[in-house]
């Protein structure tokens, strides 16, 4: 990052320098001593398998023994025969919907209530942001008992005489998808709050005085203020949850597994079940390469529309 | 820390109509601090209760309060057991994360790093190729190689996934720091790795700090990959010991509810004690759990 290193000048030339004396080692080498260990740790758990991956996407392999190469077979069971596989990109894409609207709404409506308020603030950020480190494992396993028909929030509803919601929501097709979603987003949205809430942070309080001049309401401040001035973490976010969305594993898996009958399966929960569960090592690797490709798109589109000049 | 004295001062000092509309955000967001805790709050109320109350009152306050709920949670979970696994987990990711990523930032921060651009990069892409990319190749060579099933072997995955996180908010730490110290003890001919324990570590504590508490939490509540890389009972974690424990006793939820606090408790703990130094680690990682 610098370029004048006054360091340098102070090498000792000795007539007899050993190599671990010299400048040049002291210059290149050392540094790289510095940066081999980590680089070599993730190179042979991200990088290596990760390109290992594409070749086993052609394969029959089972996980153990010789890899059987079959060109292309397993994208075409993917993409053409794989009923479940087309379930589960269709899940994926609902979940995009959800969570491009739901957390994103309640995060920006918290956000900007909160940013206003001096006293009390931290209490907020606080209590809105501590679902967010919770375990997936006990914030599903909480909902799963709130959401109980029986005994849950729904059944103390009806009980008041407000029905419809002592419903079996995650064992329902047609509902288990979102209901998992709503799980997900108990935990997630505060974190994407606090977020919006340190961009809007740093918006110039003139530019809201200056709205206000020109006779501006609330609704006015925040659509021509508030969100352009948090511009780049909106979209920042707006790409990180479309990479999230296709990579989501953890609620499906704790709360159904895929279930009922296939209906909540995404993508994550196809590789683990094909790669641990049914042996399936090569077809694993097809559906987790797919996956990744769709990520890859996404990043492209993003990267295609800034070069076109849109600003984001 | 409460709202309340907030809706009543503020009035007076901003002015009516900016106080009027501030009750506004008030009342809105003390709804979704019900909705944040309201869950939480139940869990507590629930773990008190016995199973019989339970099932007449699922949601209420507690009749009265059966302590017992815990000790025996804690005996049917093997909580002893599971909490020792997450927390060697916690401890060997986070040494190898601050040592080896520690190191990596301080070349790439004070070193001149010949080709550090492309080791940047490299962390870059690293950083967002896709768990479900490499997972499949991984967890077969890992067995090949006997790290699956073994504490080490899941830390040491822990280490190359957390590794870009750590190296780069390192770094930017690091590179705030004057170079006068090293220069100094250059002089007096300390060696490199010296004067990175010695000088640079301890002036970036705060980096340390922040990386260390994000990546315990983050390997404490980790599920995916300790789900498929530790299937022997005797190694699970905390949390997939309790994903098998509710399936086993989803019926008892005074127990699994008792043993969900006593899971969050360590992490609620540090949460509040360090929640500026959190918070701003968190947001600044991006990370998802």
């Amino acid at each position: 990052m610098s370029a004048a290193n006054p360091r340098l000048d102070l090498t000792v030339t000795h007539p007899k320098v050993r190599f671990w004396q010299t400048l040049f080692f002291r210059r290149k080498i050392v540094p790289w001593l510095f940066v081999l260990p980590i680089l070599l740790i993730n190179v042979s758990v991200v990088l290596g398998p990760a390109i290992s991956s594409v070749y086993y996407s052609m394969t029959e392999w089972s996980g153990v023994g010789e890899a059987r190469f079959i060109g292309l077979d397993n994208f075409r069971r993917l993409l053409l025969e794989d009923r479940s596989f087309r379930v589960a990109f269709r899940n994926n894409l609902l979940w995009l919907g959800i969570f491009l609207t739901l957390p994103m709404a309640m995060a920006l409506t918290a956000a900007s209530l909160l940013a206003p308020i001096k006293r009390g603030a931290l209490f907020y950020r606080l209590t809105l942001f501590l679902p967010y480190v919770l375990p997936s494992v006990i914030t599903a396993s909480i909902w799963r008992n709130l959401m109980h028909p029986d005994r849950g929030v729904g059944a103390q509803l009806s009980e008041w005489g407000i029905s419809g919601f002592d419903r079996a929501f995650l064992g329902d097709p047609k509902t288990v998808l979102p209901a998992i979603a709503f799980v997900d987003n108990w935990h997630w949205w505060g974190f994407l709050m606090v977020l919006f809430l340190a961009s809007m942070q740093n918006i110039s309080q003139d530019l809201y005085e200056a709205a206000r001049l020109d006779g501006a309401n609330r609704w006015q401040e925040f659509r021509d203020v508030t969100i352009p001035g948090i511009r780049p973490t909106l979209v920042f976010m707006v790409l990180m949850t479309a990479i999230w969305s296709f990579l989501t594993f953890d609620y499906v898996w704790i709360l159904t597994q895929g279930g009922p009958a296939g209906s909540s399966e995404v993508l994550a929960s196809l590789v683990v079940k094909n790669a641990i569960q049914r042996f399936e090592a090569g077809y694993a690797s097809a559906i987790g390469l797919t996956m990744s490709v769709f990520v890859g798109i996404i990043i492209s589109i993003f990267v295609l529309l800034r070069r076109r000049g849109w600003e984001i | 820390m409460s709202a309340n004295p907030a809706t009543e001062r503020t009035p007076k000092r901003i002015g009516r109509r900016r106080g009027v509309s501030l009750l506004l955000n008030h009342s809105v967001l003390l709804l979704l601090v019900a909705f944040a805790l309201g869950p939480m709050v139940i869990l507590v109320f629930n773990s008190l209760k016995t199973q019989a109350e339970l099932g007449r009152n699922p949601l209420g306050f507690p009749e009265s309060f059966v302590w017992q709920n815990f000790p025996d949670a804690w005996e049917i979970g093997r909580f002893s057991a599971t909490m020792g696994n997450s927390g060697l987990l916690v401890l060997m990711t986070v040494s190898g994360v601050l040592l080896l990523g520690g190191m990596a930032a301080y070349s790439l921060a004070k070193l001149d790093l010949p080709g550090s651009g492309l080791v940047m990069l490299y962390l870059l892409v690293g950083a967002s190729v896709p768990l479900q990319l490499f997972l499949v190749p991984l967890f077969f060579l890992w067995n090949r190689l006997g790290l699956t099933n073994s504490l080490p072997g899941l830390a040491l995955i822990y280490i190359a996934t957390n590794a870009p996180f750590a190296i780069f908010l390192l770094r930017s730490y690091m590179v705030q720091l004057p170079r006068d110290f090293e220069d100094a003890a250059r002089v007096d001919g300390a060696g490199e790795f010296r004067i990175f324990t010695g000088i640079v570590a301890p002036l970036a504590w705060p980096g340390f700090l922040t990386v260390g508490l994000v990546v315990s939490l983050a390997v404490w509540n980790e599920f995916l990959l300790a789900t498929v890389f530790l299937t022997d009972q005797k190694l699970f974690t905390v949390v997939t010991s309790y994903y098998n424990f509710t399936a086993q006793f989803s019926r008892n939820w005074a127990l699994t509810s008792a043993g969900a606090l006593m899971m969050i408790f360590p992490i609620i703990a540090t949460f509040l004690l360090l929640q500026r130094r959190f918070i701003e680690g968190l947001t600044q990682g991006g990370l998802k759990g």
